[in-house]
């Protein structure tokens, strides 16, 4: 495409070489003025790569940027920055315990003498931008104590003090709640309607529809066209980045639950602050049914997954698997009655990193005489098991028995997870955010797999950020607000913002 | 009893001096986001380094200086291990401390004919001049000009921390570096820095003992001061202001230590010096776990990581 001033951005034949990995490799974006633009691809196909090049933080080995039709050279964040574009990052960059001021004018402080601040007229400023961009954001808050919405126009402000033009915003949706992500797109459209460009990279396809002009996708590094997003669908949108047809409809038959086999009643359980966190919660799960709690990060979700786990103390009520009460025991009683889970963060609770694969793929089962005689491990008879899980559940790269778990990409380490918690045969499965930075393809096989089990007879505990996720996996969706359930519903039963104004604490009536 | 609540007062203040610059220098380095044990042996090197100048110089204010710089070339060693090298902050702190009193007793032992402390040296002046008040009560309030100047520092430090931009910076590393770094604000640079500064104040430290409180370098000189500015950090919650209440406290201690221990108490003297190091125990089980540390305190920053 030719260069014209009619583009806010443009990026030719754009390669970004690490080590054997060529991340980019001669990617095309061209962004018109006044548009809102996404980036879509699958996770590691590049998109976050290519917009840091843009933003400075990584040099292309090959290709050129333009600006409004010039040519120009980024070589680091303040070079964006002078050149009026600004990034809002996936993970907020933001500093917690100061107050939206600071952190808007940090790098660039109002100063009245010598590097002494001025917070008086640092606040005026802010508070000047905030009114001509109608954001509700209050100027002396600290960053800790308010919503993640409002961090991420806090995120927003930054770049606007600092007079981007240009605005980069990696997966913006992925932590707000449905009223949060309409609110959002609300503000990008009142943003490009005052002249701004904004670029959203994203692997969610309902937000190009409802947000996005134009789309560029970008698949293993390599450029497959722009769309307009008028004239497309999300089908379209999915096999183009994943590079075959995809099914995006859940499918699966009614559920036939039987009798409940975990309850949980009254549970209390404080976090090592001394903040109540689960708050006499409530629920129950039945043989061969998905309970799914929906909910935004930080309602008690976390506490509630390691109370059942025994990882925290329970601090009154019961948790009953079976009929038989666990609560304050430990993980191995946990696991010992069949209760198996899905961490939340696979890295981090899930795997050791470190290790192979079939040592990982045998993490609390290497106890079992089936893994070797009393104390030793028998490394044959864990191969074998872990080739057919491998086989099985399509972890690649194939014949990756001995390589190391941290090798592989996040989806093969996810279902590497999966496939050893479901080669337990649990009674009940607790799922926590199973998707969670997953891409269509991968999160595709999770949801099968969950419904697997669930007609097996096992029963299922999702507990997903992600609304979409529940309202399409679940059998069963309940409401999680302030470590409490504030409502329970039959699948297709209750509408999206329903679930939205319950998760945001609106259904106290 | 007046005579000793006013010796009580001007050993605390006398006693916290060398402690309210080892943890001046143990704030700034922590918020900027590097964990600095090796505060003590920075002190060691500007305690040997203060008195040995001050000896062949007859200058203390020259000695005082070149200790400070000496405690920053310490710190230097510190911040390229764990700023450029991301090294461990912790075994690097051990080794400045394991190294530093071996230096001080090389070099002491080259300089002064073998010996392992030297000989006295021009200390600096008292706010009122060496003998005003001397014989009266108020003497013990003819303080050293190091512990003004380290109350001068204190505020100076908190002024630079809380009321310019360069503070906003350090503190803003402190917590998120990936969040300065987007901003343009240089990691590297600012940890350099604060961690050179750091030395610096411990030098300083140093040589407010060996320079101003006793008037030689010896072994015991600066034993376990280092530490206790550390646990006065904490306990002063990670700021200046803080950290220098903390130190009296500690510095009240040591000035019971040596009150009590003039005769008329019934406890043997030995049991007596352990107050300052049972007092910063205590302090640290009952502080460390609720106090607020710096998010990214001991973390080295490496590009691109989150």
């Amino acid at each position: 495409m030719d260069v014209s001033p009619e583009y806010a951005v443009q990026m030719h034949d754009i390669t970004k070489v690490f080590g054997s990995f060529t991340a980019l490799d001669a990617v095309n974006l061209d962004v018109k003025k006044q548009t809102v633009h996404a980036i879509l691809g699958e996770n590691g196909a590049g998109k976050s790569t290519l917009m840091n090049i843009l933003y400075g933080l990584y040099h292309a080995d090959e290709g050129d940027i333009y600006l409004n039709g010039e040519k120009v050279s980024i070589g680091g964040p303040n070079d964006a920055i002078s050149y009026g574009i600004g990034m809002v990052h996936q993970h907020f960059m933001l500093v917690e315990n100061f107050t939206v001021t600071e952190n808007i004018i940090l790098g660039d402080e109002v100063c009245s003498a010598a590097g002494v601040l001025d917070m008086k007229k640092a606040r005026e400023d802010v508070l000047r931008i905030v009114e001509e961009f109608g954001f509700e954001v209050d100027p002396d808050a600290k960053i800790e104590d308010i919503t993640v919405g409002m961090q991420q126009r806090v995120e927003i402000l930054k770049a606007l003090y600092r007079g981007a033009d240009i605005l980069i915003l990696d997966e913006p949706s992925a932590v707000l709640t449905p009223q949060e992500i309409e609110k959002l797109v609300e503000i990008m459209h009142d943003l490009v309607s005052k002249g701004k460009t904004i670029i959203i990279i994203t692997h969610k396809l309902k937000e190009i529809m409802s947000s996005a002009d134009e789309c560029s996708i970008i698949r293993r590094g390599q450029y497959m066209g722009t769309v307009d997003v008028s004239q497309t669908s999300e089908a379209e949108l999915a096999s183009k980045m994943v590079g075959r047809n995809v099914n995006l409809t859940v499918e699966k038959t009614r559920a036939e639950p039987e009798g409940v086999m975990l309850e949980i009643k009254d549970l209390t359980v404080t976090d090592e602050r001394g903040i109540e966190q689960v708050k006499g919660l409530n629920l129950e799960v039945r043989s061969g049914e998905i309970v799914g709690i929906a909910g935004i990060d930080g309602n008690g979700q976390k506490e509630l997954v390691d109370a059942i786990m025994s990882l925290c103390k329970a601090d009154a009520g019961t948790i009953k698997v079976g009929g038989q009460e666990i609560q304050n025991t430990s993980p191995r009683n946990v696991l010992d009655h069949s209760l198996v889970t899905i961490p939340s963060d696979r890295q981090k609770w899930g795997l050791v990193l470190p290790f192979s694969v079939a040592e990982n793929s045998v993490l609390e089962r290497h106890g079992e005489e089936l893994f070797g005689p009393g104390i030793m491990l028998d490394y044959d008879k864990i191969r074998s098991h872990t080739s057919k899980l491998i086989k099985r559940y399509d972890i690649r790269p194939s014949g990756c028995e001995d390589e190391r778990m941290s090798g592989l990409s996040g989806g093969n380490q996810q279902k590497a997870i999966i496939a050893r918690q479901v080669s337990y045969v649990p009674d009940v499965l607790i799922a926590f955010q199973p998707t969670r930075g997953l891409d269509v393809g991968a999160i595709e096989f999770v949801h099968k797999t969950l419904i697997a089990q669930r007609d097996r007879g096992a029963a299922i505990l999702l507990i997903s950020f992600e609304l979409d996720e529940v309202m399409d996996v679940s059998d069963t969706i309940a409401v999680i607000y302030h470590g409490q359930i504030v409502g329970s519903f039959e699948q297709g039963s209750v509408t999206e913002d329903e679930l939205g104004l319950l998760m945001a604490g609106g259904g106290a009536a | 009893m007046l005579t000793n609540l006013l010796l009580l007062i001007g050993i605390t203040l006398m006693y916290s001096t060398p402690l309210v610059f080892g943890a001046l220098g143990g704030v700034i380095s922590e918020r900027s986001g590097v964990t600095n044990i090796g505060i003590e042996g920075m002190m060691v090197i500007g305690a040997i380094a203060g008195a040995a100048t001050s000896y062949f110089t007859n200058n203390p204010w020259i000695a005082f200086l070149v200790a400070g710089l000496s405690g920053g070339l310490v710190a230097l060693l510190h911040a390229v291990a764990s700023v450029s090298f991301a090294a461990d902050q912790t075994v690097s702190g051990v080794a400045i401390n394991l190294l530093a009193p071996g230096i001080a007793l090389f070099v002491c032992r080259r300089l002064f004919d073998g010996a392992a402390m030297t000989p006295i040296v021009a200390k600096l002046p008292k706010i009122f001049g060496e003998s005003a008040f001397a014989g009266t009560a108020y003497a013990g309030l003819n303080l050293n000009i190091t512990t003004v100047l380290a109350l001068v520092a204190t505020l100076a430090v908190w002024f630079v921390l809380y009321k310019t931009k360069w503070g906003l910076r350090v503190r803003a590393v402190g917590e998120h570096p990936a969040a300065a770094d987007t901003l343009g604000i240089n990691v590297y640079k600012t940890r350099y820095i604060c961690v050179i500064l750091s030395g610096v104040f411990a030098g300083f430290g140093g040589a407010s003992m060996t320079i101003a409180i006793i008037s030689q370098f010896t072994q015991t000189a600066i034993s376990g001061h280092g530490f206790i500015a550390l646990a006065a950090v904490i306990f002063g919650k990670w700021t200046p202001q803080g950290a220098y209440g903390a130190c009296l406290l500690f510095g009240c201690t040591q000035a019971l230590t040596i009150l009590l221990g003039g005769g008329s108490f019934p406890v043997p003297s030995t049991i007596l010096a352990m107050l300052p190091y049972a007092m910063t125990i205590i302090v640290l089980i009952l502080f460390v776990g609720r106090s607020a540390a710096p998010k990214a305190d001991g973390v080295p920053y490496i590009k691109g990581s989150r």
